[in-house]
C-alpha cells in the first residue's frame, strides 16, 4: 500500500508540474511576472559590458540595464529583477521552458533560433560581429594567418559554427577546444592551451579584461561575421514581445529625443509633442502594452536613455571603451533605429 | 447446493490472489495512463510554443568542429555522426579509466593493510583525501595543474624519438602501415595465444609434478620476439609518421589532447580511492586463519597474497566494484567542464543548443548512459558467477 500511495503521489506531482507549464504558455507573461512581483531575467555568467556582477554582487551591463529598463517599466522600480546566469548552451532551453522571462543574454538574431527554437526576437540592442584575439607575441597581422591554431570557443553559439565556415571557406585547419562556460574558455586561452580566442568582437574586448596581462594579447582586425544581438522571447504572447521590444525602442527614442536620466523630469514639460508623447504627457501609449501611460519615463528616469546606457556599460564611460561605430543612432551614421512613439 | 455456491462466490471474492492481481493490474493502469498524460502533455505544450518534437535533426549537417575524433568527421558530417564522435570518446575515457582505477585500486588497497608504517599511511592519507574532496574540483584543479606549468609547443620538452609534450598535449609518432605489417600483428596474435597455452601447461605440470616453470619470463618472450622477428624478416614494413613543429603546433604524428588525460587521471585516482577501500574490505574478509596456514606450507607473502588472499577476496570485492565502475562511467560527464568532447559535450552540449531538441536529445542521452550501465553490469555479473563460491 505503502508503494502505491508513494508512486501515486509521484504520478500527481508529475501531471501537476507539466499542468503547470501548460498554464504558463496560456497565460500572459505580464500577469505571470506581476504576480511573481519581480522579473526574472536570463543574463550572461560573466561578460564584462554585458552581464557581470560588480564588485558589490550588483548585476551591471548593456543587457542587465534592458532588463532593468523592463523592471522600471512595470514596477516603478528597476531593482525588481530576478537574474539568472546563463551558460550559452542552456540559455535557450531555459527560455523555452519558463524558467526565465526575457532573455537577454548577448545572443545572436538567427533564422533557425525563431523558426525551430520557438523564440523571437525582440531587436538588437548591439550590432557585433565575430572576431580573434591572439598574443602579441605571435606577431600575426591578420586572421588568415591562423592556420593550424587551436582556438578556444565557448560552445553551443554561433561563433562556434561560423569559425567552422571560415576555416573550412578559407582551407586552413584548425583545432577548436570547446568548452560549455565562458569563463573556462576564457581561462584556458589565458593559460596556453589555445593560440586563438574567439567570440563576438565586444565580447573579445570584455574577455581581455579578465586576462592576467591585458596588454599582452591584441585582437585581429577580422569581422568574419554578423551578429545582431538582441534580447529573445518566447513565441506565442505578443503582449509580452510587444513590452519588451518597446523597452528597447523607448531607450532609443529618448536618445534621439535627447531625454537623459538627468533631464527627464524637465523633459516633461518640454513643448515637442514627440517627447511628450514617449514621457506620456500626452495620450496614453502605455495602455496597451499593459502599462502605465508614464511606462517610458519610468525607463529613462531609472536607467537612462540608450546612449547612456551604451557609454556607462561597454563605451567612453566604462573600462571597455567600445567606439559606437554601428551602434550609433541612424541620425549619427549608425543602424540603431527605432520607429516613433504615435 | 446453495451452501457449495455461496463458498465458491466468496472464495472469489476474498481469494488473496485474485485479489492481489486486480490491485497491480489498478496500479500500472493508474502509472500508464499518468505517464501517457504526462507524454501527451509535454508534446503539446511543445507544439503550442514551436519548439521540435521529431527527431528529424538526427540527419541534418552538424557544421561545428571536434578536437578528437575517433571516426571519420568534419563540419560537414550529420548530426548522427557527432553523437557517434561524442559516445566513442565516452567510451574511450570510460574503457582507460576503469582499467586504470582497478589496478590503482588494487595497489593501494593492499598498500593500507602493509605492515610498513610509511606505506600504509600514504595509502591511507591517499584515500582520505581524494575520497572526501569534489570529483569536479579535482577535475579541475588536475586539468589547470596539467595544463599551466606545461610549455608551449615551441618550447616542447622532448623525450627523443620524436615523442613530445607540451600544453596542447602529448604528440607521438604515429605508425604507418605497409603491405606486410599484418604478418607483424599476426605473428603478435600467436604470440600472445602461445603464451596463454604455456601458462596453461606450467599449470598442468605442476599439478602433476610440482614442478614449477617460469612463466612470466618465458611469456614476455614469446608475446615479444615472434612480432620483433617477422618485422625484421618481412623489411620493416611499419614506419613512423614522426610529428614536426611547423607554425602554432606539431604536424602530423598523434596526439593526446591534455583535456583527455586530465579527465582520465582524474576519473582514475578518485574512483581508485574507492576501489582501495573495497579491495582492503575484500582482504579483510579472508579469514587470517587462510594466510596463517598457506604460510605454514611455506608460500611466500607474495604467494599467499596471490594465490590463497585475493581469489576469496575477489568474492567480496566484485559486487560493490561493479557500482565504482558504473560510477566512473557516469561521472565522465563531468568533461563538460574542462573542454573534452565526450557524449554530454558533443551530443547534450552544442548538438542540443543547435537543434533546440532538449526532450528528445536528453532522452537518447540518458538511453545511452542506461545502455552502457546495464552493459557493465551484466559483464560484471556473469564474472562475478563464475567468481562465486562454487557450492558442492
Amino acid at each position: 500500500m505503502k508503494v502505491i500511495a508513494a508512486t501515486f503521489f509521484a504520478a500527481a506531482s508529475l501531471a501537476v508540474m507539466t499542468q503547470g507549464a501548460s498554464a504558463q504558455a496560456g497565460s500572459k507573461t505580464l500577469d505571470l511576472v506581476k504576480q511573481k512581483g519581480a522579473l526574472t531575467c536570463g543574463t550572461n555568467t560573466g561578460l564584462a559590458g554585458f552581464g557581470l556582477p560588480d564588485d558589490k554582487g550588483n548585476w551591471t551591463g548593456l543587457d542587465v540595464d534592458l532588463c532593468r529598463g523592463i523592471a522600471a517599466a512595470i514596477f516603478n522600480d528597476p531593482a525588481k529583477v530576478k537574474f539568472i546566469p546563463l551558460s550559452a548552451k542552456d540559455r535557450f532551453t531555459a527560455l523555452q521552458s519558463g524558467e526565465v522571462d526575457v532573455l537577454a543574454r548577448n545572443g545572436t538574431w538567427t533564422q533557425s533560433r525563431e523558426a525551430e527554437l520557438g523564440l523571437m526576437w525582440v531587436g538588437v540592442n548591439y550590432y557585433d560581429g565575430q572576431g580573434f584575439m591572439i598574443r602579441k607575441k605571435l606577431n600575426l597581422a591578420s586572421a588568415l594567418e591562423l592556420n593550424g591554431a587551436s582556438v578556444c570557443v565557448q560552445q553551443g553559439t554561433t561563433t562556434e559554427l561560423n569559425m567552422s565556415d571560415f576555416f573550412r571557406t578559407k582551407g586552413m585547419k584548425y583545432e577548436a577546444v570547446a568548452f560549455a562556460d565562458i569563463n573556462e574558455a576564457v581561462k584556458a586561452y589565458d593559460s596556453g592551451r589555445c593560440d586563438a580566442y574567439t567570440t563576438d568582437a565586444s565580447g573579445l574586448y570584455g574577455s581581455r579584461l579578465k586576462l592576467v596581462n591585458p596588454d599582452e594579447h591584441v585582437v585581429l582586425p577580422e569581422i568574419i561575421s554578423k551578429e545582431p544581438l538582441g534580447p529573445a522571447v518566447r513565441q506565442g504572447d505578443d503582449q509580452w514581445f510587444n513590452l519588451v521590444k518597446w523597452t528597447h525602442y523607448a531607450m532609443i527614442n529618448a536618445e534621439e529625443l535627447g531625454v537623459t536620466k538627468a533631464n527627464v523630469d524637465d523633459m516633461l514639460k518640454s513643448p515637442n509633442p514627440e517627447i511628450k508623447r514617449l514621457l506620456g504627457v500626452e495620450g496614453d501609449f502605455g495602455k496597451g502594452l499593459g502599462l502605465s501611460k508614464d511606462w517610458a519615463y519610468r525607463i529613462v528616469k531609472h536607467v537612462g536613455n540608450y546612449g547612456e546606457v551604451f557609454s556607462r556599460n561597454v563605451g567612453d564611460g566604462s573600462a571597455l571603451k567600445i567606439k559606437r561605430g554601428l551602434n550609433s543612432l541612424w541620425s549619427a551614421g549608425g543602424i540603431q533605429y527605432a520607429p516613433p512613439v504615435r | 447446493m446453495n451452501d457449495v455456491a455461496a463458498q465458491r462466490s466468496v472464495s472469489l471474492l476474498y481469494n488473496p490472489r485474485l485479489r492481489g492481481l486486480f490491485w497491480q493490474a489498478g496500479l500500472i493502469l493508474i502509472v500508464g495512463f499518468l505517464s501517457y498524460e504526462a507524454v501527451l502533455n509535454a508534446a503539446t505544450n511543445m507544439r503550442a510554443r514551436g519548439i521540435p518534437t521529431d527527431f528529424s535533426f538526427w540527419d541534418r549537417v552538424a557544421s561545428f568542429d571536434i578536437n578528437q575524433t575517433l571516426i571519420a568527421y568534419s563540419s560537414s558530417s550529420p548530426y548522427s555522426q557527432a553523437f557517434l564522435v561524442g559516445l566513442l570518446n565516452t567510451l574511450l575515457v570510460a574503457a582507460i579509466g576503469v582499467v586504470v582505477a582497478t589496478v590503482l585500486g588494487f595497489f593501494i588497497g593492499i598498500a593500507r593493510l602493509s605492515k610498513n608504517f610509511v606505506v600504509s599511511k600514504l595509502a591511507s592519507i591517499y584515500v582520505e583525501v581524494l575520497r572526501n574532496t569534489p570529483l569536479l574540483l579535482q577535475l579541475l584543479f588536475i586539468y589547470n595543474a596539467v595544463l599551466k606549468p606545461l610549455p608551449n609547443p615551441r618550447d616542447s620538452i622532448s623525450f627523443g624519438a620524436g615523442i613530445y609534450l607540451n600544453n596542447r598535449g602529448l604528440v607521438v609518432p604515429d605508425p604507418q602501415f605497409a603491405p606486410g605489417a599484418g604478418f607483424v600483428l599476426i605473428a603478435a596474435v600467436l604470440g600472445i595465444v602461445a603464451s596463454f597455452a604455456f601458462k596453461a601447461y606450467a599449470k598442468k605440470r605442476q599439478f602433476e609434478s610440482g614442478e614449477i616453470l617460469p612463466v612470466a619470463r618465458v611469456s614476455a618472450a614469446l608475446i615479444l620476439l615472434p612480432p620483433v622477428l617477422v618485422y625484421l624478416l618481412a623489411g620493416q614494413p611499419i614506419s613512423f609518421d614522426t610529428p614536426v613543429l611547423r607554425g602554432f603546433n606539431f604536424v602530423g604524428g598523434m596526439r593526446v589532447l591534455p583535456e583527455f588525460v586530465a579527465l582520465v587521471v582524474g576519473l582514475s585516482i578518485y574512483t581508485a580511492a574507492f576501489i582501495a577501500e573495497i579491495v582492503r574490505a575484500g582482504i579483510l574478509s579472508v579469514s587470517h586463519g587462510q594466510t596463517e596456514a598457506a604460510q605454514s606450507l611455506g608460500l611466500s607473502r607474495a604467494q599467499t597474497l596471490k594465490l590463497v588472499v585475493v581469489p576469496q577476496a575477489l568474492r567480496v570485492i566484485v559486487p560493490p566494484l561493479t557500482n565504482q565502475f558504473l560510477a566512473l562511467t557516469k561521472n565522465s560527464s563531468l568533461a563538460v567542464f574542462i573542454g573534452y568532447p565526450d557524449l554530454v559535450q558533443v551530443f547534450a552540449g552544442t548538438v542540443l543548443n543547435q537543434t533546440g531538441a532538449a526532450v528528445q536529445v536528453i532522452a537518447i542521452t540518458m538511453a545511452v548512459y542506461l545502455v552502457i550501465s546495464l552493459i557493465t553490469a551484466m559483464i560484471m555479473n556473469v564474472y562475478n558467477r563464475r567468481m562465486a563460491l562454487v557450492e558442492r
